[in-house]
């Protein structure tokens, strides 16, 4: 049986705790240092299959903007950025556009749909 | 071409407020060049302006959470002054997460933070005019008594126009620091850049500012676009930071730089740019404690690009032409606890009365300010209820910071305007651990709260209970204090 600690700051929010988060054979089994509950869950997830949310902007033809701001509708496994990041670099999207439309549907693979996060109306 | 004489209000922007107001005016305002102390006007003056209860200066977050919060307090006559084509302000290029935790209980990005606070001004039909810029903001009053503001715009499709408005809400946000205020040698090629410059290249036009980029100052808007530019395909070579610890928050360090592998330099600064035409190179040294160069630590990094991160200024032209008195710290104004500034009638949130990190506290303290200003008006109307006023409510108490404070925002407690409880805001000059903030009232400790870390970079505050400030009041006032200080400070090895 072999046990270790991990040292990270928390990013749930800007209080950014400094947790300590105990590992046993891969496992997560505790978490100090956080002030919340999500501090918890974030703690044991990051140490063992960290996640975030991909924001980037994606290509608008006739919107009275040439871009449109996008996110990953959920959090995504860290190691799949770059992947979402080369799959939006040629998508264009048709003006108008609203928050929330999907812009990609289960982008890379990830089961995740990239969505709208501005409206952008048509010229 | 020589202009017309008689067209050139209607061409230029005057560099001079007071010598248009003259000209255009023929001499209905009487003081014209005098300090903006009130203008006298007449009754009849002022009602030959169009007018309104509330005018709000800024479009942005906060002016938007202000509006919102002013007309549910029972404002019906508001008007929001916005100089872009959108509402919404700087939320609109800030596309990351993270926006909205504490409002709205979910994580959004900034334009979508932007769209929730849009939509309600809408369904409650609050006036706004786009592409509007805010000139001038003077002070009137009638009869010696203050009345409101005679406020100046300008605009594409209205030209110049005068609107008296009651009460003002400034919510006019910051400004990043540029080159120019940074002193940083070196050639002045292109491609030195805002961070928030680049951040709106990126985010809104959809164009790239540079491919090799090194950014100066650790600032959340350099770290955030260090992030951005690596997504879309830059290389960033690195961050310098002067100071020995980052000026951003703590979860942008981690999901920015090291989630990229992007090197941050503290206690380092950009000792030359290389680069003509276009800059070639960027190098920086490590500083001592004087932040002063230390020779023979140099680095030189080839880059095209050089983005500045090294902090935010309120953007407080025109209340400092209004007369407003500013803190000298924050660049805002000095407010008490209903957020009024030194000028009745006229308050001040968001970022333009102090930089904030969090949005989420931006429309908390819109919101009071538009609730403060709703109460403002309704007071006005009904008029001297003097006989309510006891000598205790009158009292007021100054807000102080002490060591290892930078600042407080409210700065002046007024008795009459307390809240149940009172949220004081600020900063720490340095990093602190295992410190404890406290609050004393006239030198005796009124609470005390431990925090495990705190950092300039990360706004601190503390609420008062109105009971206890009060109770702690009376007993000092039996002991003789007759000027009350509020003291806030850091105690370390809490």
């Amino acid at each position: 049986m072999s046990q270790k600690t991990e040292h990270l700051t928390c990013i749930n929010c800007p209080l950014g705790c400094a947790l300590e988060v105990t590992l046993e054979d891969g496992e997560a089994i505790s978490v100090a240092g956080n002030t919340c509950p999500r501090g918890e869950a974030y703690g044991k997830k990051e140490v063992t299959n960290p996640t975030r949310v991909v924001t980037s902007t994606v290509r608008v033809k006739n919107g009275l903007r040439s871009v449109v701001s996008g996110k990953t509708r959920e959090d995504i496994p860290k190691d799949a950025i770059f992947a979402i990041i080369d799959a939006l670099a040629h998508v264009e999207i048709m003006a108008p556009v609203h928050i929330g439309d999907v812009l990609v549907k289960d982008i890379a693979n990830t089961g995740v749909d990239f969505v709208s996060t501005a409206d952008i109306e048509a010229v | 071409m020589q202009k017309q004489s008689s067209k050139r209000a209607d061409d230029e922007v005057p560099n001079n407020m007071e010598e248009q107001i003259e000209s255009s005016q023929r001499g209905k305002l009487r003081v014209k060049t005098e300090s903006k102390a009130s203008h006298e006007m007449t009754a009849e003056e002022v009602q030959a302006f169009p007018s309104c209860e509330l005018l709000i200066v800024g479009g942005g977050p906060a002016g938007l959470a202000a509006a919102v919060s002013a007309c549910d307090a029972g404002v019906t006559d508001i008007l929001i002054i916005e100089r872009d084509a959108v509402l919404g302000g700087i939320l609109n290029q800030c596309i990351h997460n993270g926006f909205g935790l504490h409002t709205f209980k979910e994580e959004l990005t900034g334009p979508e933070y932007a769209k929730r606070y849009e939509d309600m001004v809408k369904e409650r039909n609050i006036d706004y005019e786009l592409n509007t810029m805010t000139l001038d903001i003077t002070p009137v009053s009638i009869d010696g008594v203050s009345a409101g503001c005679l406020v100046t715009t300008i605009s594409k499709d209205q030209g110049l126009k005068r609107i008296f408005a009651q009460a003002i809400i400034l919510a006019m946000g910051c400004r990043e620091r540029p080159r120019g205020a940074l002193n940083i040698p070196g050639n002045r090629g292109a491609g030195i850049f805002s961070a928030g410059t680049a951040q709106r290249f990126v985010n809104l036009e959809g164009e790239m500012p540079g491919s090799r980029v090194f950014i100066l100052g650790s600032g959340d808007i350099g770290l955030i676009m260090a992030r951005r530019m690596v997504l879309e395909g830059a290389k960033v070579l690195g961050v310098a930071e002067l100071m020995p610890f980052s000026g951003g928050l703590k979860r942008n360090i981690v999901q920015c730089l090291d989630d990229f592998g992007i090197p941050l330099f503290l206690s380092h600064t950009v000792v030359d740019i290389k680069g003509k035409e276009r800059v070639e190179s960027v190098t920086i040294a490590q500083v001592d404690e004087n932040m002063k160069p230390i020779l023979g630590t140099e680095k030189e990094f080839e880059v095209d690009t050089l983005l500045l991160s090294c902090g935010l200024l309120p953007e407080n032209e025109l209340s400092a032409k209004a007369g407003i008195e500013l803190s000298p710290t924050t660049k805002g104004a000095l407010v008490d606890n209903s957020l009024q500034t030194s000028i009745p009638g006229i308050f001040a949130c968001g970022n333009v009365l102090h930089v904030h990190d969090l949005v989420d506290y931006v429309s908390q303290e819109a919101t009071l300010a538009g609730a403060c200003a709703a109460q403002y008006l309704q007071e006005r109307t009904a008029k001297s209820q003097d006989s309510c006023a006891t000598e205790d409510s009158k009292a007021i108490v100054h807000v102080i910071a002490g060591n290892g404070v930078s600042y407080t925002v409210p700065s002046i407690l007024r008795l009459e305007h307390l809240e149940e409880t009172t949220t004081i805001r600020f900063r720490v000059r340095a990093v602190f651990s295992k410190a404890a903030i406290q609050v004393t009232l006239n030198g005796n400790e009124l609470q005390t709260k431990k925090r495990p870390v705190m950092a300039p970079g990360e706004m601190e505050q503390v609420i008062l209970k109105c009971e206890n400030l009060l109770s702690a009041l009376k007993r000092s006032r039996e002991t003789g204090h007759l000027e009350n200080i509020l003291e806030i400070s850091i105690v370390e090895g809490a």
